[in-house]
């Protein structure tokens, strides 16, 4: 589904990632843990297509085309997903008209009509009720004066609603309480089949104890340093990620 | 390698928009000669046949208007303008009253189904009485027999003075006087046609009544009156629309407007302004001074202003509202769009005369390009109107980093029973905004119309809703389908 060949990307000439190789198939959630600054989230903004990153090498596949050839909103239409860090806030643009005008122009870039008000409304009803989403918040502007937490819920309401092939969700479970984690991470599973794939930046080991990923990679300085099953998602937080630091920094050090 | 989206390639197109009414209608014009004087307004009151004060009303404000000043105070450069060298009537050469539909120059009729406008009844959207003007004079008035039925007069002014003589007399100028500024003297003048509606007392006006305004003739300008009063316990709601063809001139717009509510009446009175806006460059477009005041003068009256400003090279724009009676509430909601070299300089002033009165003001101001905006307000309370209250919400919304938003707030209150509350925000579209609405599917021309939208919905939803929907086509390139 994703192919991700030798990726150099910078910003502000700023040399982030260095060489970025990972495959992804359908039916498959992989883990991406590593230390703060280590390129975890240059790497989804990389996939979104967020402006001011420059690839400088390599390639992207997503369904044998071109990513980093499309424009942000054509790589969200053909079903790449990232799930935001820090969701903005929108005054004035109603959650549920920003869901229904996202849903309909996806379905424009696949051939299919724009839904009827009422199976809209029976779809955010369903989905809704799967990511456990406060139904006050669907008719408020978007984010706007949402918690932490119930950005988050609503980040993961849109993927419940777009259906996309791959969702990137990255640093989804910081910020959040012991429940919302639950919340979140139930959703996600719900989700999960044998035709989409995740991929699951964070920090801690904590998400992957309820979304059990099928393989863990290790960001270290621009690069995937060691990837193994979830096994490895507990050496690290046993261990810290500070013999990383011992092991691979003294070759090339972040300036 | 790695294609960026070009957001400022986006609210450059957006701010640089192209204007969409601007074509010339070939049409066989009856012109004054160019320039002002005793001669020219004596032509015009002769040309409509009016009675003598009228005559002598003009005729004062013609010498308010030689002694008057152009005003320094705005927050812009005033460009120096020719008043001699307009021409101050212009009519359409044919028959000069219209019986019927019928009669009416096809051509002309034609004009205003491109521009949306249908004037054959059995066109025209359901609910809305429509009084088209091209240039000087009034050329359809729509559903004139069924609004009689119920008492309601509407019809132009110039008819107005033929036919209900008593009411004008009464009404014209005793909201804005004939020497209130330069442009209100100007217009006392010369002003050609524009609107009159009288709504009797009880009756709730069953359809929207509607204006719509055009400047076709080169060279001339356009003066229009409009004079609304609502009898005791009556209600009306008024919508007036505005286009004119693009010229490398710039061509003066400068129209008084005067509603007076009666005890227990309610006005509101909406306008989507789209004049030319001058090209790219800043040449051409119109010049907008337009005067227009409410007054409040009976007990419980409510006068209510909602304003889309979008077009005009300047526009110079302050409905306000005197709230005499006692319990009035007056209110101004206003969306001021400026794109290119525009310029907007808009507000309200409420004066709270009477007791318990109220007022709200929420202006919404979008800049854009190397364009000028400027919310101007005044709340006065005077020493007799114990417990007024006013809130005034004026925001701002900046598209790209070289256009300017400025906020003048004055408040005057003479009575310490006084509540007066002012809120203020700026903020700007930001490509973060933008960028998330991407990764949704939604591409950067629609993401641009919907924060648009959403930072000015409280505004729209003040307007009857069919023009709601023609007033978020304006503030955005293409919304098709993207607002449910």
């Amino acid at each position: 589904m994703l192919s991700i060949k030798n990726l150099h990307a910078e910003i502000e000439e700023k040399k982030i990632l260095k060489g970025i190789s990972l495959d992804i198939k359908p039916g498959e959630v992989h883990a991406i843990m590593g230390p703060n600054g280590s390129g975890k989230s240059t790497l989804s903004s990389v996939l979104a297509g967020r402006e001011n990153y420059t690839v400088t090498e390599g390639e992207v596949l997503f369904e044998g085309k071109d990513l980093l050839d499309m424009a942000p909103e054509v790589r969200a239409r053909e079903g790449l997903f990232l799930a935001f860090q820090y969701p903005v806030e929108i005054p004035g643009v109603s959650n549920i008209n920003f869901l229904r005008t996202a849903l309909n122009e996806i379905r424009e870039y696949r051939g299919l009509p724009a839904l009827e008000a009422k199976e809209f409304l029976k779809l955010t009803k369903d989905r809704q009720k799967l990511v456990e989403f406060d139904t006050k918040l669907i008719n408020r502007s978007l984010n706007e004066g949402f918690s932490g937490g119930e950005k988050k819920r609503n980040e993961i309401l849109q993927l419940a609603m777009l259906e996309p092939k791959l969702s990137i969700l990255d640093e989804t479970d910081s910020g959040l309480d012991i429940d919302a984690l639950r919340i979140v991470s139930n959703g996600v599973n719900k989700l999960r089949n044998e035709h989409n794939a995740f991929v699951i930046i964070t920090h801690y080991q904590r998400l992957l104890e309820y979304i059990v990923p099928d393989y863990v990679h290790v960001l270290y300085n621009g690069r995937i340093v060691k990837s193994g099953t979830k096994e490895l998602a507990l050496e690290l937080e046993e261990k810290g990620y500070d013999w990383l630091k011992e092991s691979y920094s003294e070759t090339e050090s972040v300036k | 390698m790695a294609k960026t989206i070009d957001s400022n390639e986006i609210i450059n197109d957006f701010a640089t928009r192209e204007y969409e009414h601007g074509f010339v209608t070939d049409i066989e014009m009856d012109i004054a000669p160019a320039g002002l004087s005793e001669e020219i307004v004596r032509f015009i009151s002769e040309k409509k046949d009016e009675p003598e004060w009228l005559l002598e009303w003009r005729l004062r404000g013609y010498k308010a208007f030689l002694k008057d000043k152009l005003p320094e105070w705005q927050n812009f450069e005033l460009p120096p303008m020719d008043f001699q060298g307009i021409s101050y009537y212009a009519a359409p050469k044919n028959k000069k009253k219209y019986n019927s539909l019928d009669e009416v120059d096809p051509e002309l009729l034609a004009t205003f189904e491109k521009l949306g406008i249908p004037l054959n009844e059995q066109k025209v959207l359901a609910g809305v009485a429509v009084d088209a003007v091209f240039d000087s004079i009034s050329v359809a008035t729509t559903y004139k027999e069924k609004l009689k039925e119920l008492g309601i007069i509407f019809c132009s002014i110039g008819e107005a003075v033929q036919e209900h003589p008593e009411l004008v007399q009464k009404y014209l100028g005793s909201v804005v006087p004939h020497s209130d500024n330069i442009f209100a003297a100007l217009n006392t003048a010369v002003f050609s046609d524009g609107s009159f509606v009288y709504i009797p007392k009880g009756v709730r006006c069953p359809m929207e009544l509607s204006t719509y305004f055009r400047i076709n003739t080169q060279g001339t300008g356009q003066f229009e009156r409009t004079l609304i009063i609502a009898d005791e316990g009556s209600y009306v709601s008024y919508l007036e629309g505005c286009t004119a063809p693009m010229r490398d001139e710039n061509q003066l717009h400068a129209a008084v407007v005067e509603l007076i509510a009666l005890d227990n009446a309610e006005i509101k009175y909406s306008t989507v302004q789209n004049w030319y806006p001058g090209d790219k460059n800043g040449k051409g477009g119109i010049y907008n001074f337009v005067t227009k005041r409410g007054a409040c003068r009976g007990v419980n009256s409510k006068i209510s202003w909602t304003q889309v400003e979008t077009g005009s090279a300047i526009t110079w724009k302050y409905p306000s509202v005197i709230l005499q009676g006692d319990n009035s509430t007056g209110e101004f909601y206003s969306v001021a769009v400026t794109g290119n070299k525009q310029i907007a300089d808009t507000g309200t002033k409420m004066y709270h005369l009477g007791r318990n009165t109220k007022s709200r003001i929420i202006s919404k101001g979008i800049s854009a390009g190397y364009s000028n905006n400027s919310y101007r307000g005044l709340v006065h309370v005077g020493a007799k109107a114990d417990n007024a209250r006013n809130f005034t919400q004026c925001d701002s919304l900046l598209i790209g980093d070289k256009c300017g938003a400025h906020t003048f707030p004055y408040i005057e209150t003479k009575n310490n029973t006084a509540m007066v509350e002012h809120e203020a925000t700026t903020s700007k579209i930001g490509e973060d905004q933008i960028f998330y609405l991407n990764q949704r599917g939604i591409d950067s021309e629609k993401a641009v119309a919907l924060i648009i939208n959403g930072y000015a919905k409280e505004v729209l939803n003040q307007l009857p809703m069919e023009f709601a929907v023609e007033a978020q086509k304006l503030l955005s390139i293409t919304l098709e389908g993207s607002v449910g």
